[in-house]
């Protein structure tokens, strides 16, 4: 009853082209900013900033990163955990070079790095397709963790080849290091995920993401209807490395603070997020956070419930744990292979005719 | 979607918090993931000596042990979430058992006012407890353990190694990197020639790293490995005839689990302690009738009196032994990680302690001091019999080269604290 087009006039062009044409989810969408802004800053504690929410907000940048290239202009890339590293060790050189600038710039120049690394690594896109692609992104990832563990000029020249996160601020407040608070470090990551949600958004619906979209489902029709493949996917390289770029940069300084590059940024990393994008929805912004969210915040939940609510054993848990998510990415993957968005999707068109459909 | 599921583990937690019992110890143990047969021995060990601990005596000084099991996987990521989670149930002490957790939580509990006992793992340089208030490292730690292997080394060459060839096959991470700087401060030191071969996580892939062992045939091979590469690199090493008895491991490539898939080849195989192996001690007695008879045992009990088994049971020891300390400092049974932390840095493990526990000659005596939160170092060598299925001490426990270490230690320290903006001082 709510939900529904009817009666919501549009009387320019303005309100016509806006991203949530329809009232009710334009209510939602600043409901839900309302909150992530005003309400959970207050209660946020260690425990949900550390395990549950930075996670989230930081795979979700990642994956919404991942998604322009792969789900919005159809190039496979495998190479996700090899860019977060790039975002990490740029931002780790950044900090300790230049300790007295906000760790904001520090952040997007380190977003800006990889971009450019990413870009490098695109340029074989432009002779190869398909799985070839995914294969030569692949050789990205196991040069660039070899690299960071090879060359001691990345971590500092320390002992271990570890880096830690040392104290840096923005306008003030510590957002990296042990002693920062909960919620400034959520604050931190909230902005830029809406930021990047915000910019990828605007950026698919536009010229550019269009472009995309005509590379993506077939890019000779879209080189012959005017689309230059060379700069539409190294745009695309280029986006989705400086998104990953700055999931990998808040991944060490804000979540994690000490990272080992071959054990945090591994393949493993590449998977987590191509799955994420997968279950969520290849070429939607809202699938890239379902994703995220199914793949990060559904094992914690599993162990809280089993372990702490039922008591079990960890090992068990642990076990049980794997089994039911991976029965659950399953079960969604038959219901509805095009993600968590499409089943977002389909619902909403069931509640624009709901109470009376045809 | 978000928020119902944000919603959903508020409502978990809530009613699964633990209650807050009098004595919290949390363990950070891996019973899944590609650590799991070295992970499983050590977490039964920690956790059967608290059960034997409130079993048999009602807890530490009349409070009882609540022991909390967190899953890790090795996994840094389920690390922090298990740090966290735990943090709030007040645990005492964070033993999490990998290297890389340890780094993360250096900071992290040292700004938290909780302490980290990195048992013969983790930052060696934590030794100084000047600039590592909270964490501690006794009885021994890496660099320890590469002197100690040198000093063997030297003994069996007739106390030259001029000119000999060493190799060190280590795990390529934080925790296989650590000896480097030792055994390559040590090589100016005795004229050996050090090569370092890399062994990428997990480490089942090691054919180049053991041909070319083949090749430069180096007089010694040491070994900083975990998990399955142990397995493999032993295996390999029989492979390609390589003399066992040249072959030392770390205190974690020194478990059954990583000896017996070798059968027979690996007979003579050596690996360093800080800690004895077997069962034949007192205690165990008592754990075979509280814990195990009782049907109580950790996991599935068949682990007792292992390597692994005994070094888990070695750390649970020396925790509650610090959780004593503290309760006779603060004159109270009911302590905080603040006063465990003081428990901690006046620890003192001597001889008559441990026969009183039932423990006699398990590991060596030392003492923590503010300055030294990483004790003697002490540690003995043990060599494989594959016939009898057991490990051999074929030395006592040997001090290291403190005159090449403390300056390494003090050296790495100083880098720390100038990085994270501390200035040493006792707390």
């Amino acid at each position: 009853m709510l939900y529904r087009e009817a009666g919501d006039f549009k009387t320019s062009y303005v309100a016509d082209g806006q991203t949530f044409p329809i009232w009710f989810d334009r209510m939602r969408y600043y409901a839900v900013l309302a909150i992530a802004f005003g309400v959970i800053p207050f209660f946020v504690n260690d425990y949900y900033a550390n395990a549950v929410l930075l996670p989230f907000l930081i795979y979700s940048i990642a994956a919404i990163g991942l998604n322009i290239l792969v789900g919005y202009c159809g190039q496979v890339s495998l190479g996700t955990g090899a860019f977060m590293a790039v975002g990490a060790y740029a931002v780790y050189k950044l900090m300790t070079a230049f300790p007295e600038v906000n760790l904001f710039f520090h952040v997007l120049l380190a977003g800006g790095i990889t971009a450019f690394v990413g870009v490098m690594f695109g340029l074989p896109s432009l002779r190869i397709k398909g799985f070839y692609l995914a294969v030569a992104t692949l050789a990205a990832q196991f040069f660039l963790v070899w690299l960071f563990n090879r060359v001691p000029w990345f971590y500092n020249y320390s002992a271990s080849g570890q880096i830690s996160a040392p104290d840096r601020t923005v306008f003030g407040m510590l957002v990296s290091g042990p002693n920062a608070e909960a919620w400034a470090k959520y604050m931190f990551c909230l902005v830029f995920t809406v930021g990047v949600a915000f910019l990828a958004r605007n950026l698919t619906r536009g010229m550019q993401g269009r472009q995309w979209m005509a590379i993506r489902d077939m890019d000779i029709a879209a080189e012959i209807i005017g689309v230059n493949p060379l700069r539409a996917k190294l745009m695309a390289f280029a986006v989705s490395s400086f998104f990953i770029g700055i999931a990998g940069a808040l991944f060490f300084a804000v979540y994690l603070g000490a990272v080992e590059v071959g054990e945090v940024f591994g393949i493993n990393k590449s998977f987590l997020v191509l799955f994420m994008i997968i279950i969520g929805g290849l070429g939607s912004i809202f699938g890239s956070f379902a994703g995220a969210a199914f793949l990060v915040l559904l094992p914690v939940l599993l162990k809280n419930v089993l372990v702490g609510g039922l008591g079990w054993p960890t090992d068990l848990a642990a076990h049980v744990e794997f089994m039911i998510v991976g029965l659950l990415i399953i079960v969604f993957l038959i219901a509805e292979p095009h993600g968590l968005a499409q089943l977002w999707r389909v619902a909403k068109e069931k509640l624009r005719l709901w109470p009376f459909p045809h | 979607m978000k928020l119902k599921l944000i919603s959903a583990v508020v409502a978990a937690i809530v009613a699964g918090a633990p209650a807050m019992a009098d004595l919290t110890f949390s363990a950070l143990s891996y019973r899944t993931g590609p650590y799991a047969a070295n992970g499983i021995p050590f977490a039964d060990g920690y956790a059967d000596y608290f059960t034997l601990l409130n079993e048999r005596d009602g807890g530490i000084g009349g409070e009882k042990i609540n022991l909390i099991e967190c899953e890790t996987a090795y996994n840094t990521e389920k690390g922090v979430e298990c740090y966290e989670s735990t943090k709030g149930s007040g645990a005492l002490v964070y033993q999490p058992l990998s290297t890389g957790i340890t780094y993360q939580l250096i900071p992290k509990a040292t700004a938290d006012g909780i302490p980290v006992h990195s048992m013969g793992y983790g930052r060696t340089s934590a030794k100084n407890g000047e600039v590592f208030s909270h964490i501690f490292n006794y009885p021994a730690n890496y660099w320890d353990g590469a002197s100690v292997a040198i000093k063997h080394l030297l003994d069996v060459n007739g106390g030259d190694l001029k000119g000999k060839k060493i190799a060190l096959v280590y795990h390529n991470s934080a925790y296989g990197k650590e000896p480097i700087r030792t055994l390559e401060e040590l090589a100016k030191k005795h004229g050996y020639e050090l090569t370092l071969l890399p062994v990428d996580h997990p480490g089942q892939e090691q054919k180049s790293q053991w041909l070319q062992i083949r090749r430069d045939k180096p007089d010694h091979v040491l070994m900083w490995g975990w998990g399955v590469m142990n397995q493999v690199a032993i295996q390999e090493a029989v492979n390609i005839r390589y003399p066992m008895e040249n072959f030392i491991g770390i205190w974690w490539s020194g478990s059954e689990n990583d000896v017996l898939p070798a059968g027979d080849g690996a007979n003579g195989y050596k690996s360093l302690t800080f800690h004895n192996t077997g069962s034949d001690f007192p205690l165990f007695a008592d754990i075979e009738k509280y814990v195990k008879g009782a049907g109580k045992a950790a996991g599935a009990g068949d682990q007792i009196g292992t390597a692994l088994y005994n070094r888990g049971l070695y750390a649970a020891m020396l925790a509650a032994e610090a959780a004593k300390t503290a309760q006779e400092i603060h004159k109270t049974a009911a302590i905080t990680p603040a006063m465990m932390r003081d428990g901690m840095e006046n620890l003192d493990i001597t001889e008559a302690k441990m026969t009183a526990l039932g423990l006699p000659g398990f590991g060596p005596s030392f003492k923590v001091s503010c300055q030294n939160h990483g004790g003697d170092g002490l540690t003995a060598v043990l060599q494989w019999d594959a016939a009898g299925k057991k490990w051999n001490k074929i030395t006592d426990f040997i001090a290291p080269d403190n005159d090449v270490l403390n300056p390494l230690v003090a050296e790495d320290a100083a880098a720390y604290a100038k990085e994270a903006g501390i200035t040493p001082a006792c707390k």
